[in-house]
């Protein structure tokens, strides 16, 4: 690569789309809002676009990162922090994959949103959450990625409560927020210990640093790494901080595959791998990594088993394929959770949309249960939705199959702990096509179960993008994990040899693929044959049913034993006895202390102007009086020496 | 030629003077309830003091004594003349001029 490449046009462009339709958006023809808000990612595209060849030509320089500095943030005694952007593969790969779905679901949006009234307030925020999604992607370190962090987070708070008539869509907004500042707390602390420890926040400085040091290990590391592990789970929506992603889905559903599938929640992944030297000093953080994402993984699968609204399902599957990442991640397959990361992208968004294209046409109504039979009244959406149902199941040779296949395998590496992780994840997949072939068989097979609705298909602005994402879906894990790593190595290092030899590597995927096929029997046995059949294992478990319906009844004890104690101690405790006894209190105190001493006072001010007089002459006799009369000589006639008089 | 100031009657005695009138005026201030009568006092007061600046200038052979006992008669005359206008506006709002009974700051 040879000369400047203009990185700051990528953010800057969705910044210019949102200022010019969040300012002026109101009063434009609705035909220039789509213009701007499209132009605005397309050209970011094209931008990342005219970049890319030179990553792919096989040039001497190709491993080495582009940094474009734009000037110092902060100067602070020896900590330097740079406006800096960094484009190298790995932000390359996420780049590519937020302009270039994020530009489709754009596309689709104009369909979907055609007669909403914010539609360019919609707009204005998605193309502010592209302008921090990038500036996050490609900050250069620590400080300039947690501004397009907190970014990203206001843009999904704004986003979900688009709809802030609706209570519901303003609370979920506000507990994405909250849960996410949780682990925000999390990065800001991990960034304190990375300042302490290294002096700088970039990420190339730490990582020379530490391999210039392989004997540092654990310790002040893993600390490090854990506070941003904690930041990773809030942003990724991973155990414990997942709670705030199912709520999510009260927003658009464009903004649910946008944000809360395809780009923002993968945030955290994207954070581990781009710092993974540190991780790889810290195997205890890398581990836990490791167990929190497999946790996840099968814990919202389970979740996802029993959900009747359609978004639902969707979104614990996004937390369940999330921790796959986090899975792989942790077993330092870094370049196997980008791949997942990346086919997860196109196929969760695809799902998303076709899941927003039947919303659409069944008006507004997302439960499963009053759908039905929609295959020959949205063909398009069907086969599109296949396609994103066989992908996330894991079946060759949609794109699903590649990655999670190669996040299996490196998990089964890795000792007998490995091979736990790996059994999780087979389980896990085995529920992941349970629960996506239930959605699939309920949404389109059978009778109609609202036949007073008469479904239509949706226009081409949003069947295009879900076409290309099918597309995507089915082709986009053909490059195979190992063109993928040695692509991505410069940024994530080497991927570790599989030390099997390739029979127990395929023996590893025909596995995969047939716990995969087992639970779209499963499903197609409960759902599609039989249907009371599914009624009839629930009514025979009913605890283990309605433990799953309410979720591990996660929220309410947090509910009952957080939320509520904070709030009983908030109207009860602080408002009675900190503000109104403690603060009241010392408030009246003084204002009374003021009116009292005020009224003593008062008396010298009767408003008589002979007692003033008085007052006057008076005083001015005491001072004559105290200047004329000779004090030493009188005092000492009754035996009184002054201090001068003693000599 | 000899000036009876100097001549005749000693210093002390103007002195004595100034005292007596300044007494006068402050006893008067203080006792009257008029409000004119207590203008005039104020008067009273001002005269004594020019008085015994007249005697100390005429004793140093210093005209800056004298000098500012012009001021003070100029002073003394802008001062009745604002003070004579405030006294008939209060007797206009008030109709009294009872010095006791005017004891706010508003009319």
């Amino acid at each position: 690569m040879n000369g400047y490449l203009h990185l700051w046009l990528i953010p800057l462009l969705p910044l210019v789309g949102f200022l010019i339709n969040g300012l002026l958006g109101r009063g434009l023809p609705k035909a220039l809002v789509t213009t701007v808000a499209l132009l605005a990612p397309l050209g970011s595209l094209l931008v990342v676009l005219g970049n890319a060849p030179g990553f792919f030509a096989a040039t001497a320089r190709m491993n080495e990162p582009v940094v474009e500095t734009f000037g110092t943030w902060l100067n602070v005694g020896t900590l330097q922090v740079d406006f800096s952007f960094v484009l190298d593969q790995l932000s390359l790969v996420m780049l590519l994959v937020i302009t270039g779905v994020g530009f489709l679901i754009h596309v689709y949006s104009v369909g979907y949103l055609a007669h909403d009234k914010g539609y360019a307030r919609y707009f204005s925020y998605l193309n502010l959450f592209l302008f921090f999604m990038t500036t996050l992607v490609l900050a250069g370190n620590a400080l300039v990625m947690f501004v397009g962090w907190e970014g990203v987070g206001l843009a999904s708070y704004l986003l979900i409560g688009f709809w802030f008539t609706k209570p519901s869509a303003a609370s979920a907004g506000k507990k994405a927020f909250i849960v996410n500042r949780i682990g925000d707390v999390g990065f800001l602390i991990g960034m304190f210990l990375l300042v302490a420890n290294f002096g700088t926040l970039s990420f190339a400085e730490i990582s020379t640093r530490l391999s210039a040091n392989p004997a540092w290990m654990g310790g002040v590391l893993t600390a490090t790494a854990l506070c941003l592990v904690l930041g990773a789970t809030g942003k990724s929506a991973q155990l414990p901080l997942y709670l705030w992603l199912p709520d999510a889905m009260e927003g658009p559903t464009p903004v649910s595959a946008l944000i809360h599938a395809a780009t923002m929640v993968t945030a955290g992944v994207y954070m581990i791998s781009r710092i993974h030297v540190l991780f790889d000093h810290a195997p205890r953080a890398l581990a836990t990594v490791a167990i929190i994402g497999a946790a996840t993984a099968l814990f919202a699968a389970t979740i996802g088993l029993v959900q009747t609204d359609i978004k639902r399902v969707l979104a614990y599957s996004t937390i369940s394929q999330l921790g796959y990442m986090f899975l792989g991640s942790g077993v330092a397959a870094y370049s196997a959770a980008i791949f997942h990361l990346m086919t997860h992208a196109f196929f969760k968004a695809l799902l998303f949309l076709a899941a927003g294209s039947v919303i659409h046409a069944m008006g507004d109504e997302q439960d499963m249960r009053k759908m039905g039979g929609l295959r020959t009244k949205l063909p398009v959406t069907f086969w599109t939705m296949t396609a994103g149902v066989i992908a996330i199941a894991g079946i060759y040779p949609f794109a699903g199959f590649f990655s999670k296949d190669a996040i299996l395998a490196a998990a089964f590496e890795q000792g007998t702990t490995g091979k736990v992780l790996w059994f999780v994840g087979l389980l896990t997949a085995l529920l992941t096509a349970i629960y996506m072939f239930r959605l699939w068989y309920l949404t389109f097979f059978g009778e109609s179960r609202s036949p007073q609705v008469h479904p239509h298909e949706s226009p081409l602005s949003m069947l295009g993008p879900m076409g290309i994402l099918a597309l995507l879906s089915l082709a986009g894990g053909w490059i195979g994990i190992e063109r993928f790593s040695s692509f991505l190595q410069p940024a994530t290092g080497v991927r570790p040899a599989p030390a099997s030899g390739a029979s127990q590597e395929l023996l590893l995927s025909a596995l995969a693929v047939a716990t995969a096929l087992l639970g779209w029997f499963i499903a197609d046995l409960f759902y599609r044959q039989k249907p009371a059949r599914a009624q009839a294992l629930a009514a025979s478990a009913p605890a283990a049913y309605r433990l799953l319906a309410n979720k591990y009844y996660v929220d309410q004890i947090l509910n009952d034993y957080l939320v509520r104690p904070l709030l009983a101690t908030s109207n009860y405790f602080l408002e009675w006895v900190v503000e109104k006894a403690i603060l009241g209190g010392a408030a009246l105190l003084l204002g009374g202390i003021a009116t009292f001493s005020g009224m003593l006072l008062q008396r010298w001010q009767s408003g008589n102007i002979r007692s003033y007089a008085a007052w006057l002459a008076t005083g001015a006799a005491a001072v004559l009086l105290f200047l004329i009369v000779p004090w030493a000589t009188v005092l000492a006639n009754f035996g009184i020496h002054l201090n001068t008089a003693g000599h | 030629m000899s000036s009876l100031l100097t001549q005749d009657v000693p210093l002390v005695w103007y002195l004595l003077l100034s005292a007596a009138l300044f007494t006068l005026g402050v006893l008067g201030f203080l006792i009257k309830r008029n409000l004119i009568t207590v203008f005039m006092s104020i008067e009273l007061m001002l005269n004594a003091v020019n008085l015994s600046f007249v005697t100390f200038a005429h004793q140093w052979h210093a005209v800056k004594g004298q000098i500012f006992v012009f001021f003070v008669m100029m002073v003394a005359a802008a001062e009745a003349a604002v003070g004579l206008a405030i006294i008939i506006a209060v007797f206009r709002a008030r109709a009294t001029l009872a010095v006791d009974r005017i004891d706010l700051m508003k009319l």
